[in-house]
């Protein structure tokens, strides 16, 4: 694996999407077996927390790189890179580093917003898969009880997106739409639940658009045709 | 006032700023990197024609600001939000009496919005109680990421919000305008969760909470939320610009919002000077969800943009509307409305 690949595995937990695919990895410098890898965001005040976890992970993909001995992750031009990049290279967490709190450990309410947001990633991925199976022709009344085997026999893509989010979240279920909890819906409940779904979806998508445009802006970058 | 085929719109324009953003007025490079911030929101979303020069936009002259909102821009009348910053900026970002003394130049013109901030306890509830003497308020906007000494932040559900929220109510102060932003505190949550909207919402129900920019990034919860409330509204400034970089995202936003909530609950505002009202206007009323999307989300009617430009505004801060702009109570074709409503259902049909 090389670094490029490492980062790509890296991802914007609220938007859903790699961080080099977002154009969030602004260069990568390698010297011999130590790499420095740079993060820039679409504005200035983008939520310290995301900003936190995108370079923590990213320091964590990088350092397990074969050949990689030395792993520096600095964020640019944020208005606390200072202490996320103080914090991350000491290996300290989110609340330490803001607090002055010196006791370290996991973070669990850093912990919580991930989950949080790999729920909603999830639930757009649902809606997505529902909407393909709709186009593929599958009839409304077969969702509620299809399973993901079946749902990835008529739209591998789709099926397969939601396989990814569930393995992240460590989530099993044989269903191809299902809670949080793993359980499918009840024909009655699938409709509200699936209207809810698309919400979410749409506010995902549009963030992620959204802030994609910031940073062409902020950084003069071609939009991509 | 706004008129195209046949149809003449009322205009409030919701929210709108008098600031100085400009170098000599900022403390620190936070003060510096929060106008660099809305001026790229400003240069992406605007039309080619209508952006300015960073220089421009840090402090722009009065005249300027009547002739974009009034003379060229068709708003009627516009509410000025007061955001303080005075963390980050010398003089405030715009402050309370900043915007009122510029407002009685323009008598009819403009309402003045005052704010608090719980975290300044007894003397700042005094304070408040001078602010609505002076100007007369009708309305707050408070701004939870503001940043104070050590705070990076608050939520309208702490103990003080909620002694803030009671002076409101008793001083006739209706409407509360929330504006979320990316903070530091709470520290480990989601900066933007409207949570605490529900909560204060629920305990004052004779309040009414608008939720700007709609709770983007957080365009699902405030959804939900505001279907459990019926006293949250939203606040369309910085959700109405993609109308021209990104039309097909605006429909789907403006029929997801129409959806949960309904036509009566929505407040169109340019966020003036980050957008000018003149084109957002005038692309809304030409603006139709496209076809495709029109099976999920309906049609767009005259009287529902008339709403959303300003009779829904013009209700909450009690505006006289000349009787040529109103529209029949009922509401239009926005579908079955899902969540709440402000009046019962029996009296709209």
């Amino acid at each position: 694996m090389t670094v490029e690949e490492a980062l790509a595995t890296v991802r914007d937990p609220e938007l859903d999407r790699p961080i080099t695919e977002l154009g969030f990895v602004a260069a990568i410098r390698t010297e011999g077996s130590r790499v420095r890898v740079e993060l820039r965001l679409p504005t200035y005040f983008c939520a310290p927390n995301f900003a936190w976890l995108m370079v923590a992970d990213a320091r964590d993909a990088v350092a397990a790189v074969p050949g990689v001995t030395a792993v520096e992750v600095v964020l640019l031009e944020h208005f606390v890179s200072a202490e996320i990049n103080a914090g991350v290279a000491a290996v300290s967490d989110f609340a330490a580093t803001f607090t002055g709190d010196t006791e370290r450990g996991l973070d669990p309410d850093l912990a919580e917003l991930r989950t949080t947001f790999e729920r909603k990633a999830h639930v757009a991925a649902q809606e997505r898969l529902a909407r393909a199976l709709t186009a593929a022709g599958a009839p409304g009344d077969r969702l509620p009880a299809m399973s993901l085997a079946e749902a990835a026999g008529l739209v591998p893509d789709a099926a397969a997106a939601v396989a990814r989010r569930r393995e992240r979240l460590g989530l099993r279920s044989p269903h191809a739409l299902c809670g949080d909890d793993g359980m499918p819906f009840g024909a009655d409940q699938l409709p509200g639940w699936l209207r809810f779904a698309r919400t979410v979806r749409v506010s995902v998508d549009g963030n992620a658009g959204f802030c994609r445009g910031l940073l062409e802006t902020r950084y003069a970058l071609a939009r991509p045709s | 006032m706004y008129s195209k085929d046949g149809q003449s719109y009322y205009v409030v324009d919701g929210h709108t700023h008098f600031w100085d953003g400009s170098p000599a007025n900022q403390i620190n490079r936070y003060g510096e990197g929060f106008i660099k911030c809305f001026y790229d929101y400003h240069s992406n979303l605007s039309p080619e024609e209508y952006k300015w020069s960073l220089e421009e936009f840090e402090r722009y002259p009065e005249e300027r600001m009547i002739r974009d909102l009034f003379d060229v821009g068709h708003d009627d009348v516009a509410i000025l939000q007061s955001t303080y910053l005075t963390d980050w900026y010398v003089n405030g970002f715009n402050t309370t009496e900043q915007n009122g003394e510029m407002a009685q130049r323009h008598p009819g013109r403009f309402v003045v919005n005052g704010r608090f901030d719980p975290r300044d306890g007894e003397a700042g509830l005094e304070k408040l109680e001078r602010l609505h003497e002076r100007w007369q308020l009708k309305g707050v906007k408070v701004y939870t990421a503001e940043w104070k000494g050590d705070s990076k932040g608050w939520k309208l559900s702490d103990p003080w919000a909620y002694r803030y929220l009671e002076k409101c109510q008793e001083l006739g102060i209706r409407n509360i305008h929330v504006h979320k932003g990316p903070t530091v505190y709470p520290m480990n949550r989601d900066a933007f969760d409207v949570a605490d909207v529900d909560d204060a919402a629920t305990a004052f129900p004779e309040l009414r909470f608008i939720v700007e920019h709609v709770g983007l990034p957080r365009l699902e919860d405030f959804c939900w939320i505001a279907t459990q409330e019926p006293n949250v509204y939203g606040g369309l400034a910085v959700a109405m610009p993609f109308i021209h970089s990104r039309p097909r995202y605006f429909a789907q936003i403006i029929g997801e919002l129409l959806y949960w909530l309904d036509e009566n609950r929505l407040l169109f505002g340019s966020d003036y000077a980050i957008w000018q009202p003149k084109w957002l206007i005038e692309k809304f009323v030409d603006f139709q969800i496209p076809e495709d999307l029109q099976s999920e989300y309906g049609v767009l009617t005259a009287d529902i943009k008339k709403k959303i430009l300003g009779l829904n505004a013009a209700a909450l801060y009690d505006l006289d509307v000349p009787e040529q702009f109103r529209v029949a109570a009922a509401p239009g074709d926005s579908g079955p409305t899902i969540g709440a409503s402000p009046e019962p259902l029996a009296a709209r049909t």
